[in-house]
């Protein structure tokens, strides 16, 4: 991009600049520290040139917004054409409760729904499972069976709304209740849009939702991409997940390559099965964090884009465009978020929502300020989607494609976190892949080393946060905190009973009998789930065939 | 207690219930380890059964619980008071994780020894530990 004159040129003009100006400025005046550094420790330079990028080569490198190899995003207009979708995760106490918040956010301006449940429906327990104490309804809406699904979505026509559902080990559950009330809604498959997790890896590295043994538990990854790909088009089969893994303590570039690396073992699996990489490959979706520093995580995200679509054309041989294109949902970072004067929170995630546009990402959920200290009350979750609106309306980062682009910084650093990925994949595949690396707890240490590193530089006042370690202040807690009725575990151990006794006992044992012997083989298990879901067959007890047919998962602990 | 006087403080890390965000534990864990205690993490899914279970095997001084997905009003109390049927009521217990502040008293009151919310430094949690944990 640049000449060689110009560039000896610069480098003569940047080498007086430091031996003059530069210096005598730097004698009187040292800088505030030795080493700058973003927040996932990759060093910052004092100032960007051309230099930094002599190589770079413009259609190689980015190219064309919809065009290989995405760097610019993944649709010729962007957000010119379409705002993202904007998709606030919300889930509660009983389905109607949620039903009521999910119409709220509807007619605020949100424009999908996301599903929360809670951690007994994500385990694969029901609420009246004795490790279901205590958790009915708290971090999540409580769904056992397809009746609360029915009043979880009471009123919302699913042929309207896009609906994506945080659940990964029971995915296939919960999207068959799902196509089973769009068939009573009169709604055909083929107008249902969404996306299901279905991401059980990251369960194993880092989440904790995981029921099943690896490779059982891929299988039902895979059945749910095959059934979509031949009955629900529309669906997002997959979301595959960085977001915890940076949750967990991963540096920016390690949420990316760990994201990739689990995302190559899917679409493995999926050839290993015999699907053609351009049939489900157009599906698959991803999911990341957005942390403060908006130029790293703009340059992560470009990264991002650029070595999936290298990956899905050179590794796995792809011809369609759509199946190398990297799309993905942001969540803002929930371990950003600070208790101490939660109020500065909201400043924060204006931040990370600005970065996420910047970084040209097709939904958004903002969080909401006082999430570091309880689940987030209505008029908090308005200020968080108002963030998003703002920045969306107001901020002008929508006007233009990439905005960024060409800044010798962010195309800088764009660079060493796609290089920062490469060494991780490379290493993953030396050490025989994602399910080999997990086994033998690479992944999980290396994050774990990320979160110690962060919160000694916390400690050492070596990297500052506001309110934790400067800028420190007494305050009254927070007082407007939203509690969850604790009678809700009693209301749906009821609601069981009365499922338990009404429903057709015939019906309810023959469909179980066939997933069982589905399961056995090498036949797709959706068919037979749907089939269980409308015989009133319950999560819990869905999962526990799939326990006796599979076992269960026990993990190494890697301290 | 018949321990030896040298013995180093003993730790039990639990994570109860189902949830999964185990980064505060497990950098506890490796925090504690390093300020020369003697440490079991649990691992996830833990009931409050399987946690004294833990600590009366493991002759264990301190039990530090840490939830992120509300169950703490349940947990906690349930856990203190399972260690006093189970005669070890010196045993120390601390909680941390996303607790409201109008929660706290009622936790101190069931025999929640301190509870540590989100940003403590861990180093306040080990002196903690050091001057509160019973005496051999």
């Amino acid at each position: 991009m640049f000449d060689k004159k110009k560039l000896n040129d610069i480098k003569q003009k940047k080498e007086q600049w430091e031996g003059g100006t530069l210096k005598k400025v730097l004698d009187r005046f040292p800088e505030r520290k030795e080493k700058f550094t973003t927040i996932s420790g990759i060093e910052v330079d004092r100032l960007y040139s051309p230099l930094n990028i002599e190589d770079f080569d413009y259609n190689e490198k980015l190219g064309f917004p919809g065009q290989y190899p995405f760097t610019r995003g993944v649709q010729p207009t962007m957000y010119r054409g379409r705002l993202w979708t904007m998709r606030q995760y919300a889930g509660f106490g009983t389905a109607e409760e949620t039903n009521k918040r999910f119409k709220y956010l509807l007619e605020q301006g949100q424009t999908g729904l996301s599903v929360a449940f809670h951690l007994p429906t994500q385990a694969g327990y029901d609420s009246d499972h004795p490790l279901s104490m205590g958790e009915v309804g708290k971090v999540g809406v409580a769904v056992d069976s397809i009746e609360d699904m029915k009043v979880l979505f009471d009123g919302i026509p699913l042929d309207k709304v896009t609906t994506s559902m945080t659940i990964n080990a029971p995915a296939t559950v919960l999207l068959a209740m799902y196509l089973a009330i769009a068939e009573e809604q009169g709604v055909p498959f083929d107008k249902v849009g969404g996306t299901v997790q279905n991401d059980v890896l990251k369960e194993i590295i880092c989440r904790g939702q995981y029921i099943f043994p690896p490779q059982p538990t891929m299988r039902l990854t895979v059945d749910l991409i095959e059934y979509c790909y031949e009955h629900v088009p529309r669906w997002n089969t997959i979301s595959i997940s960085g977001y915890h893994i940076r949750e967990a303590g991963a540096t920016a570039a390690q949420e990316m390559a760990f994201t990739i690396a689990d995302g190559i073992a899917y679409v493995q699996a999926c050839i290993d099965r015999g699907l053609a990489v351009d049939s489900f490959a157009p599906r698959l979706s991803f999911f990341f964090n957005a942390f403060t520093n908006v130029l790293e995580e703009v340059a992560k995200f470009r990264a991002g884009r650029r070595y999936w679509a290298r990956v899905m054309k050179e590794r796995f041989g792809a011809k369609n465009p759509k199946s190398m294109m990297m799309r993905y949902h942001v969540q803002t970072g929930g371990v950003t978020l600070t208790a101490q004067q939660p109020l500065n929170n909201i400043v924060r995630v204006a931040l990370q929502a600005y970065a996420t546009a910047l970084g040209g990402a097709q939904s958004l959920h903002t969080n909401s300020y006082d999430e570091a200290l309880c689940l987030p009350t209505e008029q908090a979750v308005t200020v968080a989607l108002r963030t998003q609106q703002i920045v969306a309306e107001e901020s002008g980062a929508t006007e233009t494609i990439d905005p960024l682009a060409g800044s010798f910084y962010v195309e800088a650093l764009t660079d060493k976190i796609e290089a920062q990925i490469d060494e991780y994949i490379k290493k993953i595949d030396e050490l025989g892949g994602t399910l080999k690396a997990i086994e033998l707890g690479y992944i999980q240490k290396e994050i774990q080393e990320s979160a110690y590193r962060f919160q000694k530089e916390i400690e050492s006042g070596e990297r500052i946060y506001v309110g934790i370690n400067k800028y420190v202040m007494e305050e009254p807690p927070l007082t407007n905190i939203l509690k969850v009725d604790p009678k809700i575990g009693e209301m749906q151990v009821e609601r069981l009973k009365k499922l338990r006794a009404e429903r057709d006992q015939k019906k309810w044992k023959e469909a179980l009998e066939k997933l069982r012997e589905v399961s056995k083989s090498d036949e797709n298990v959706m068919p037979a789930v749907i089939e269980a879901v409308k015989a009133r067959a319950t999560v819990g007890e869905i999962c526990d065939v799939w326990r006796d047919v599979y076992g269960e998962y026990r993990p190494k602990e890697f301290v | 207690m018949s321990n030896g006087k040298d013995r180093k403080i003993k730790v039990i890390v639990a994570k109860p219930g189902l949830d999964g965000h185990d980064r505060g534990a497990k950098l506890l864990a490796r925090v504690f380890a390093e300020a020369g205690m003697e440490v079991i993490y649990t691992g996830l899914r833990q009931t409050p059964e399987m946690i004294v279970q833990t600590a009366i095997q493991e002759d264990a001084d301190v039990v530090g619980i840490s939830s992120l997905s509300g169950v703490h009003n349940y947990f906690f109390p349930k856990v203190v008071q399972l260690l006093r049927e189970n005669g070890l009521a010196d045993v120390l217990v601390v909680g941390g994780g996303i607790i409201p502040a109008e929660d706290i008293p009622k936790l101190k009151e069931a025999g929640v020894a301190e509870i540590f919310g989100p940003g403590t430094p861990t180093q306040k949690i080990v002196d903690f530990i050091k001057q509160n944990v019973r005496k051999k």
